[in-house]
């Protein structure tokens, strides 16, 4: 029937739509992060701004990832893990993703720059042209190194956070740039070696696809051992504390033990159960960040009631 | 069935208009704050030709 056709083809995208152009999972630990950022800043900021300038940045992610959703929508459609998002599933146009996308970043920067001030709308921006640009149009189908370069842009977030407060970018800030950017590497190469089928078919450079996954259970391994120094150097900075020691040292303890038992197996065990210990790695490695930055926040609190152990 | 048809792309675009209200309400709302915030951590501000109490009663001294 022609009625029916005609709804088919103009489906009306709801709101909740257009809101899973911005990755609102990706969104969450940005916001998160660069939260922590800017709490754990030795400058206080009222909380209208510090609200506005989280919001802000959240946006800001969220745009870019709509322009990323508008540039991949072709190999989204084609992994199992992305073809039920807004483009590839048909709901949203890549002309909207586009637009929305657009429209958001320059909305997020300017406004970043009003209510804090223009060094965190600058990392903003950059951050956006970074992820959308850098990333998502050059690297992710270029070369494997894809993952580690591209995790730059998922580290921005708690230094613009500690800019929106300070206003500057100091070595606290660049620890925790480096402790996600560290991280990244391990936890995506942790997902693409169960993940196999999905970068193989879009043919997205993955080190696994590209190198084998022999080099990639080595390179897990590498990557780990270099987090593990950066993580715990945090701790010894003017932000860390009793608490993030604390975590660190059992969260950095248990991420080396997977990672080594990663680098152990080889395809037949991990075939035999289901990828069970890789698995196991990447949801760890979740835990990992949450638990080290929520760990800054119980230190920076521990500090506000002048509880400074040293 | 038109009218049927219509009403249901309306209902559909319902939810989206008002989502994007309520969005546009919540930004003014957050720009109103932050306006406020801002113009009160300027401090007191004085034009040239503002003369305070306490200033003016200064020559007569």
């Amino acid at each position: 029937m022609s009625d029916t056709n005609a709804t088919d083809m103009e489906y009306e995208a709801g709101f909740g739509d257009y809101f899973a152009l911005l990755k609102p999972r990706v969104m969450s630990l940005v916001i998160f992060t660069a939260l922590v950022g800017l709490l754990v800043a030795p400058v206080a900021v009222h909380p209208v701004v510090a609200l506005s300038s989280i919001l802000f940045i959240g946006i800001g992610a969220g745009a870019s990832g709509a322009l990323n959703m508008w540039w991949d929508a072709d190999i989204d459609a084609v992994m199992k893990r992305t073809a039920k998002r807004p483009v590839p599933s048909g709901r949203v146009t890549a002309q909207d993703a586009l637009a929305i996308g657009v429209a958001l970043s320059g909305m997020a920067v300017v406004m970043l720059a009003l209510a804090a001030n223009l060094l965190a709308a600058g990392l903003l921006a950059f951050t956006i042209f970074f992820y959308a640009v850098i990333y998502t149009m050059w690297l992710k189908r270029w070369t494997p190194q894809n993952i580690v370069i591209g995790g730059a842009a998922g580290a921005f977030p708690p230094v613009i956070g500690w800019a929106v407060a300070t206003g500057s970018v100091s070595i606290e800030s660049l620890l925790m740039f480096a402790l996600i950017f560290m991280w990244t590497p391990p936890h995506f190469w942790a997902l693409a070696l169960f993940m196999r089928a999905d970068y193989d078919t879009a043919g997205v450079p993955m080190l696994t696809v590209t190198h084998g996954r022999r080099v990639t259970r080595n390179h897990v391994l590498i990557y780990t051992l270099l987090l593990v120094p950066v993580a715990i150097g945090l701790g010894l900075t003017s932000i860390g504390g009793p608490a993030y020691l604390a975590v660190s040292v059992v969260m950095n303890a248990l991420f080396l033990k997977g990672a080594f038992a990663i680098w152990r197996r080889d395809e037949t065990q991990a075939e035999a159960d289901n990828y069970r210990t890789e698995r196991q790695v990447f949801r760890l490695s979740l835990y990992y960040l949450f638990l080290h930055f929520s760990a800054l926040l119980v230190d920076a609190t521990l500090r506000g009631f002048g509880l400074e152990i040293w | 069935m038109a009218i049927k048809a219509e009403h249901e792309i309306h209902t559909r675009r319902f939810s989206r208009n008002l989502g994007v209200g309520l969005t546009l309400a919540g930004f003014v709302v957050l720009l109103l704050a932050l306006s406020v915030v801002k113009v009160k951590q300027l401090g007191t501000m004085q034009a040239f030709d503002q003369v305070s109490g306490s200033e003016r009663s200064e020559p007569q001294k």
